[in-house]
């Protein structure tokens, strides 16, 4: 095999390259993940399982796993109404309302709890009219499920525009004009073809609400076994000294995020074509 | 295609109203009035509250470290992350689709857990910590580890398509006339990428500014030392000091914004001089 000398560098520069790179990644990547698997087994597979079938754990697990199933599903409606609004027509300040969306991410997860106890909170701006009403939405599921939404808010939009905008609009209008109303296009049309990039969106999006930490901390109250979700639960497990505890929940979470990073991978080799050329994070 | 025929489009598909009314409504209900009732709340602020804010030495001290702990770990990002895209991209070596999924690990592992991993790592007495001859984790140099955590995907996957893209017969041609290796990629690599690399460094920079899971467990939060502005929001929060938490908010919203626009200036400046 013909190597292009002027572009290929000497072999040894190649290596140390190689070398620094791969020792990074070790470093910054990999040792990081094994650490959580050996700390959480530090005391075998006994002492793991007990930490994690303990009554606050099971909370924790089972109100992740709730504010998961409200926030990644309204994320995918709006996602695809964005998407579909965005790419399907053309209207002024389309560019600005793509900017607007992206805007939770540059937000810090801190501010994006804060803001939701300044509305709703009891010095907030609706705090008295919810106390009147008996109502509690902070330190309450209410304000966890609102901080997980609005964190995970561009993940399925900003994959989905891009993809729906390369597409065009070509099968739908033929679609129309071959007497489909709207709602039967985009389920037999549009849906079909921006499947993957839409389970692409999902999967980021639900590892981010379950992954979740600082949004949710700051309007949750810590309750144990009623406002805890996972990775609060690490938190306060890691903050009693309880490290296999902490360990415990966090080999779980770090299982997700493999998972994850599997899944999206898979779809990347195999539907590269039916998933956004334009994929940023 | 011209405008009109563009406007003729809408009418083919129907929906236009009710989806972009409910995407408007959505957007509205969860982002935009939440982040309303932030500015609200500081622009109620009385000029006092914010002399007395702006003058307070811990905040200010947190603040130089939330924005200077991530100018530092995103420059080192920009030079490590150049060099992994770089690998990635032109040297084929075993596994190396395997380390390719294995960056984007940060935006997928939870940052709570990444924050308790990195900690037992750097600490004196971890795998790491226990190798170096100075403390890291406790410090503001264990801020900086998590930061660089957390940022490196972002200048990876900014520069890797980019470099995928660049031209290598301009760096054949280049040798042909006699440049060197370092020489092409000083003026023929490095100028196509730019635009790329300071993207993924603004980004980098952009959420370890706002970074708080990974970084509060590694730091010590020590007020004044080791404390970043997004901790320092929670602790004011946790003494129902709803003012002085708003007007760090604020900060860091305004100038996170700033420097967002100032990134996308200047590579608005370089695209119209390079001719688009």
């Amino acid at each position: 095999m013909a190597r292009r000398i002027a572009t290929g560098d000497p072999t040894p520069v190649r290596w140390l390259l190689i070398t620094v790179a791969l020792g990074f990644l070790a470093v910054f990547l990999v040792l990081p993940l094994v650490a959580v698997l050996a700390e959480a087994f530090a005391k075998g597979v006994g002492a793991w399982w007990v930490a994690l079938s303990g009554e606050d754990s099971r909370a924790a697990i089972r109100l992740t796993l709730i504010v998961a199933a409200i926030a990644v599903p309204l994320n995918v409606a709006f996602g695809l109404c964005a998407s579909w609004a965005v790419a399907k027509y053309d209207f002024p300040g389309k560019s600005l309302l793509v900017s607007l969306i992206d805007l939770p991410f540059s937000v810090s997860p801190v501010i994006s709890g804060l803001v939701w106890v300044l509305l709703f909170g009891a010095q907030g701006l609706l705090g008295p009219w919810l106390q009147a009403h008996d109502l509690k939405v902070v330190f309450a599921i209410p304000g966890i499920v609102l901080a997980t939404v609005f964190v995970t808010f561009p993940f399925v939009a900003r994959e989905l525009i891009p993809l729906m905008e390369e597409q065009g609009r070509d099968e739908e209008e033929a679609a129309i004009v071959l007497g489909a109303g709207g709602l039967r296009t985009f389920w037999s049309v549009t849906l079909p073809n921006v499947k993957w990039g839409l389970l692409y969106g999902v999967l980021l999006c639900n590892a981010r609400a379950m992954g979740e930490f600082g949004a949710v901390s700051v309007v949750s109250g810590h309750i144990r076994g009623l406002t805890n979700t996972m990775p609060l639960h690490v938190e306060i497990l890691y903050n009693e000294y309880d490290f296999v505890g902490a360990f415990a929940v966090a080999s779980l979470l770090a299982l997700l995020a493999v998972v994850t990073l599997a899944a999206k991978t898979g779809l990347e080799w195999w539907h590269r074509d039916e998933i956004a050329a334009s994929r940023r994070h | 295609m011209t405008a009109a025929a563009r406007a003729g489009f809408r009418r083919v598909i129907p929906g236009f109203g009710p989806t972009l009314g409910l995407t408007l409504a959505y957007l509205s209900l969860v982002v935009l009035i939440p982040l309303a009732a932030l500015l609200m709340k500081a622009a109620g602020m009385t000029p006092s509250q914010w002399l007395a804010t702006l003058s307070d030495e811990r905040m200010l001290a947190a603040l130089r470290l939330s924005f200077g702990g991530a100018l530092a770990a995103a420059t080192i990002n920009g030079v490590f992350g150049l060099l992994v895209a770089w690998v990635l991209v032109r040297y084929p070596f075993p596994g190396r689709k395997v380390v390719d999924a294995m960056v984007d690990l940060p935006f997928a592992l939870p940052t709570a857990v990444a924050g308790i991993a990195l900690t037992a790592l750097w600490a004196p007495n971890g795998w790491i910590g226990k190798l170096l001859p100075f403390k890291v984790a406790f410090t503001p140099l264990g801020v900086m580890i998590a930061m660089i955590f957390i940022g490196l995907p972002f200048v990876v996957r900014s520069i890797e398509p980019v470099l995928e893209d660049v031209d290598q017969e301009l760096e054949e041609a280049a040798a042909s006339l006699g440049a060197s290796r370092w020489q092409s990629f000083r003026m023929i690599v490095l100028p196509a990428i730019a635009p790329a690399l300071l993207t993924g460094f603004s980004l980098a920079f952009a959420r370890a500014v706002g970074e708080y899971g990974s970084v509060i467990f590694i730091a010590g939060n020590l007020p004044g030392v080791s404390e970043i502005a997004p901790l320092l929001i929670v602790t004011r929060l946790e003494q129902y000091d709803m003012v002085g938490a708003t007007a760090i908010a604020t900060i860091m919203l305004l100038v996170s914004f700033a420097l967002l626009l100032l990134v996308n200036g200047v590579q608005k400046w370089h695209r119209e001089r390079m001719g688009g």
